[in-house]
């Protein structure tokens, strides 16, 4: 039921802006089924998701992270002093008087705030220069330049051998802008070096050696950057906490409890313990558990409506169909551009099917070529071996076909309601909304006397179940259907109309030749199991649902999938 | 489904109003049309060139709108215009005349026996004293041109040459010659070429070289020549410069030549329906002869009418209302059929002009009726049909079977069906000819070269392109896989397959082979030889020697365990060592 152009259409050209006007549509609110869009964090997997993840191999329960040493000694010697003076403290101050690293003041700060209003912590930062590893060894050695200076004998080096010396490259070359030392390229055996002066202030050293007393300020500003590009020095951002006394001072903590354990309820003892506040605000340990693939929760929903309607399962169990039930049975004409290699997968092996209920295959034969059943016929030359051809199913409603000519041989008639969700496979060029292959979702009632008000009925009952109600119906053309129509339905968000499927009356030129009675008319409808739930989970690029490329996180966290709500 | 943009200013002059787009949208809507883009010349280019080539194009206001692929007489802006003015009830349906010519002399097209081979059927019209304007002339060259991209099948079936009647002179020859015999001067060429010099010229031709291919391997090509020798056209190819139709161009021989002759009439009946309007006669086609090899002759266009005959009692009880018979027939004639109540009062007789050749059954009168009352009219009722709904054995064990394997901790998968011979064979360790698989014919990529005869590899390289999910990955797949099966009608039958494999830095077969007993516990298969299962060590290319066993149950193999092969591990791009479990589920049904 979903006919090969105008599938294609659709997403091309409505889909387009449907996906990009998707947000925008949502924070309106109030939309429906396609109007939902999922919470942001499974549309951009990252980092952080993998970092929840791991909390589930930890096993630290994270709304008890923070408060776990606020009775710590440090957090009780920070109290103590907090006591003794007006004001309050600086951390990085604290951690030196303590001699103990900041690191471990700025735990107990962090513990205590945890508390409540025990302390009032402003976080600061300040900018202080330090020396990198190369100056702390240059405030003691020396510069290089120095180094290359105090290493020349009085009667020169080679240069080569001055080179090899450790300091013996960056010194050289500064040295030389210094004009510290001078070369003698002409002298025998290779250039050498020698002092140019009698002595030198190592200016450098000079320097290191005030920012290691802490006077870094003493250098002007052009100073330190110049130490800065040459990786001597670099400046660093601290961040302290200035510390003071809160509404709730005390510096009398008590021991909490974390957790109630069994000893403490056998004991009673739970009964004068003080348990730790639990943070809210954390997130939990997530279940381990397999999931399901949303496309296919969305196809246990699909089922279950079809069910709930009264609607017998078809089997689909073949991918591979033959183009008499693909295409000829449907009294689609053997030049359809359907037919063409570019539009479906035909087989090399098998390349022909072989056994075909042969007075069927004549009913067809004429009924195409000739017409018959009150119909003129396409009046062409019907060829079997253009039926005979293999393919990879373009639509599921071959299996229909199959089904229905199965209802006719049951004789006396009874009425039938089928469907079927399967997959389908097509030749097209693969875009962000192509795949090869897709699900094509079907419903079929076969009854005496059903009118195009009937199939507008249950399109109605289906689409309401989906959470779909406004519906609108245009005419259509699809080859074995007459009377067609596309169903749109109004799309809040976007403020216009969107098919969501395709339908149709079966053409009695299919329903007669499979020897359905005359009077029976079999109403369909189809549309693909894809869209709706790439509209329902917000997923732009198809290959993110469908196929190896998935986005297993994507499929950890989706929601369960309830259409109509 | 054919697309056809129309000027909008020049449509609404003709339809002899404007519209605001949303009511022109709605028109179409509820005419079975799709108002599909409203652009212009310029901004296409822009699209699709970039602004700079856009400068200076026109910026006239075009419609492009959607017109269902079996109604040809909607195909040009002339058409549209009819169809949409008889449906407002603005105009009556013009009746198409075909006159003999006032001199009696009328142009015959003969058809010799050389054509049989190549391309046999042939069919023929004159436009007389027509008036052709700038848009006229565009919208015949277009007309015939969106023909050929549908119902002539990319000029496969029909192709159609148009001539200036009054460059050429009859009786014409519809013949086929080797084609260094054929030599003439083609549409919009200097000179002179051979039909074998125009086909290599052709391959370049970015419109052309896609019809080439419809005559290139005949040892004869078709051709059309008048009295004097000069070449009308080598269908389905081009046309002759000689005789080229221009805005001054009064008289139009138009011939069509096909492997299809119902639709080379359909074809012939299109063109000059829409374009007779601008005859001095509006409406009327002056016939000509056809002579075929056997010597019998008809004439065209045929521009048949026919009559049916459908109780309103039908079309009531077909659509799901109740209209009295006159209603029904003045519904069908805005439809473009003209229709009267005859008889007993409950008949309607319906006319199917010669642009309706979609009509071919009562049906499709019965789907007119209901477009013309509106589908979004039509009380919407519940069919009564009482049925028991029944699920598929096969699904509902899948079901079942989903729920519980998630709830083992693995996570469902969706593959794809279609897949490389190399995923299937040689990344497995396999030869492609042990596989049973079914090969597809024309495949653009290696992506589909055969159905799938296993859901590992789809499985294996889910994990490859998510490596940087947090380990262990758990995965399965409950799918249907694709064996060749020659007792099948089609040679090939789906099995549906489980498959679930185990990633980790261990290879935890203990794993894979714990969710084998689960599995089987779930199906209520009990551990043991006879009616249970049991695993025995196997061989498998897929696998690691000495870790892989075959699953038995119910006294038949139903598939493999075992630990991956190192190889196969890394051919599809993988680092850890993995374990799989496949095994059939149609046993357990």
């Amino acid at each position: 039921m979903i006919p090969h152009f105008s599938y294609k259409e659709i997403w091309e050209q409505k889909a387009k802006h449907f996906f990009q006007d998707h947000t925008e549509s949502n924070r309106g609110g109030g939309s429906k089924w396609w109007g939902f869009v999922p919470h942001s964090r499974w549309r951009i997997p990252g980092p952080r998701f993998s970092g929840l993840r791991s909390f589930r191999f930890r096993h630290v329960p994270s709304h008890l992270h923070g408060a776990d040493m606020a009775d710590g000694p440090v957090a009780q010697l920070l109290l103590q002093r907090l006591a003794s003076c007006d004001g309050g403290l600086d951390s990085l101050e604290l951690s030196s008087a303590l001699g103990l690293e900041h690191q471990v003041v700025v735990g107990a700060v962090k513990s205590l705030q945890a508390l409540g209003e025990v302390i009032e912590a402003e976080l600061r930062s300040t900018q202080r220069w330090e020396l990198t590893p190369e100056g702390q060894e240059t405030a003691q050695d020396g510069s290089h330049e120095a180094r290359v200076f105090h290493s020349l004998p009085p009667e020169g080096l080679v240069q080569s051998e001055l080179m090899r010396l450790p300091s013996g490259k960056v010194g050289f070359s500064k040295a030389m802008s210094n004009k510290w030392i001078r070369i003698d390229k002409n002298a025998p055996g290779g250039p050498r070096v020698f002092r140019a002066v009698d002595n030198v202030e190592d200016l450098v050293q000079a320097k290191l050696q005030l920012v290691q007393d802490g006077e870094a300020e003493r250098l002007s500003e052009k100073e330190r950057n110049e130490l800065k590009k040459r990786k001597l020095l670099s400046e660093v951002t601290l961040k302290t906490y200035w510390v003071s006394k809160g509404s709730a001072f005390s510096t009398s903590i008590s021991k909490q409890e974390a957790e109630l354990s069994p000893e403490m309820i056998s004991s009673g003892s739970w009964r004068d313990v003080k348990f730790k506040a639990y943070n809210f605000s954390s997130k939990g340990v997530l279940p381990e558990g397999g999931h399901l693939h949303p496309l296919m929760k969305v196809r246990t929903q699909f089922r279950q409506i079809f069910l709930e309607m009264g609607f017998t399962e078809m089997p689909t169990d073949n991918f591979i169909e033959s183009s008499f039930w693909n295409f000829d049975a449907l009294f689609q004409p053997q030049q359809h551009p359907a037919r063409d290699q570019h539009d479906t997968f035909f087989l090399k092996d098998p390349a022909e099917a072989l056994d075909f209920p042969m007075d069927y295959v004549e009913r067809v034969k004429r009924t195409h070529s000739r017409g018959g059943y009150g119909s003129q016929g396409y009046k062409y030359d019907w060829k079997l071996e253009e039926a005979q051809k293999n393919l990879l199913r373009t639509h599921t409603t071959a299996a229909s076909a199959r089904a229905l000519y199965r209802l006719a041989q049951q004789k006396p008639f009874s009425p039938a309601k089928y469907f079927s969700i399967d997959r389908v496979f097509r030749n097209e060029t693969l875009d962000a909304t192509h795949l090869a292959e897709f699900h094509q979702i079907e419903g079929v009632v076969a009854d005496y006397d059903l009118t195009l008000g009937h199939l507008m009925g249950i399109l109605k009952e289906f689409f309401t179940k989906l959470g779909i109600t406004h519906l609108r119906f245009k005419p259509a053309y699809n080859p074995y259907t007459e009377p067609s129509m596309e169903v749109f339905s109004y799309h809040q968000g976007l403020k216009k109309w969107v098919e969501v499927g395709n339908s149709g009356v079966f053409r009695p030129e299919m329903l007669l030749p499979m020897g359905l009675p005359e009077g029976v008319s079999v109403i369909a409808w189809g549309l693909s199991l894809e869209r709706p739930t790439m509209i329902k989970y917000g997923i732009n690029n198809i290959r993110e649902l469908v196929g190896h490329k998935v986005n297993l996180q994507m499929v950890y966290d989706s929601p369960l999938c309830r259409l109509d709500t | 489904m054919p697309t056809v943009s129309v000027k909008r200013d020049l449509l609404f002059r003709a339809l002899g109003r404007t519209y605001t787009d949303e009511e022109f949208d709605e028109l179409c809507f509820e005419f079975g049309l799709e108002l599909d883009e409203i652009t212009s010349e310029k901004e296409i280019i822009s699209k699709e060139q970039g602004d700079e080539k856009a400068e200076g194009a026109s910026d006239v206001i075009l419609y492009k709108i959607d017109v269902p692929a079996n109604r040809y007489d909607l195909l040009c802006l002339e058409g549209l215009v009819r169809g949409l003015q008889v449906f407002k009830e603005r105009i009556k349906a013009p009746r198409y005349k075909r006159i003999k010519p006032n001199n009696g002399q009328i142009q015959r097209l003969i058809i010799t026996e050389e054509t049989v081979q190549v391309r046999p059927y042939a069919v023929a019209a004159v436009l007389r004293n027509i008036k052709f304007s700038k848009a006229r002339y565009d919208s015949f060259i277009e007309l015939q041109e969106k023909l050929h991209q549908n119902i002539c099948r990319k000029r496969a079936l029909v192709a159609i040459g148009t001539h200036d009647l009054d460059t050429i002179s009859g009786p014409f020859t519809y013949t086929a010659r080797t084609p260094s015999d054929i030599k003439f001067k083609a549409l919009n060429q200097t000179k002179e070429h051979t039909a074998c010099e125009l086909m290599d010229l052709y391959k370049t031709d970015n419109h052309l070289k896609h019809f080439l291919h419809i005559i290139e391997n005949k040892p004869l090509y078709p051709v059309i020549y008048d009295s004097n020798g000069v070449v009308l056209s080598m269908p389905p190819i081009i046309n002759g410069d000689h005789s080229k139709i221009t805005l001054k161009t009064r008289n139009v021989f138009i011939e069509c030549t096909g492997t299809d002759l119902t639709k080379a009439k359909i074809v012939l009946d299109v063109i000059v329906t829409m374009f007779s309007e601008y005859c001095e006669k509006q409406f009327t086609v002056e016939a000509a002869e056809v002579i075929y090899p056997n010597g019998k002759s008809y004439l065209y266009p045929e521009l048949a009418y026919r009559k049916e005959m459908v109780k309103a009692d039908l079309i009531n009880k077909q659509i799901g209302i109740s209209e009295t018979p006159a209603s029904l027939a003045k519904l069908l004639t805005r439809m473009y059929l003209k229709s009267e109540v005859i008889g007993d009062g409950n008949q309607i007789e319906i006319e199917i002009p010669p642009t309706r050749a979609d009509i071919i059954h009562a049906c499709d009168i019965v789907e007119d009726a209901a477009i013309a009352y509106g589908y979004n009219n039509i009380q919407m009722t519940i069919p009564k049909t009482y049925t028991i709904a029944n699920q598929l054995p096969l699904n509902k064990l899948t079901e079942l079977l989903r729920h519980d394997l998630a709830a083992a901790g693995f996570t469902e998968t969706l593959t794809f069906a279609l897949c490389s011979q190399e995923d299937i064979a040689d990344k497995l360790g396999m030869d492609i000819s042990a596989t049973k698989a079914v090969h597809i014919a024309n495949p653009k990529t290696a992506e589909f070269q055969v159905a799938r005869t296993t859901l590992l590899p789809g499985l294996l390289k889910t994990i490859a392109a998510n490596r940087k999910m947090p380990l262990p990955l758990k995965l399965f797949e409950i799918s249907d896989i694709v064996l060749k099966d020659s007792s099948k009608d089609v040679g090939a039958r789906n099995h549906r397959h489980l498959c679930a494999v185990y990633y980790n830095k261990n290879p935890g077969f203990e794993v894979i082979h714990g969710l084998l007993d689960r599995i089987m516990q779930l199906l209520d298969v009990p551990f043991g030889e006879d009616k249970g299962y049991v695993i025995k060590a196997a061989e498998g290319s897929a696998f690691f020697p000495g870790r892989c066993a075959e699953v038995f149950a119910k006294g038949q193999s139903v598939g493999k365990l075992g630990v991956l092969h190192p190889d196969v591990i890394t051919k599809f791009e993988l680092t850890m060592p993995c374990s799989a479990l496949e095994i059939n589920v149609e046993p357990f049904l």
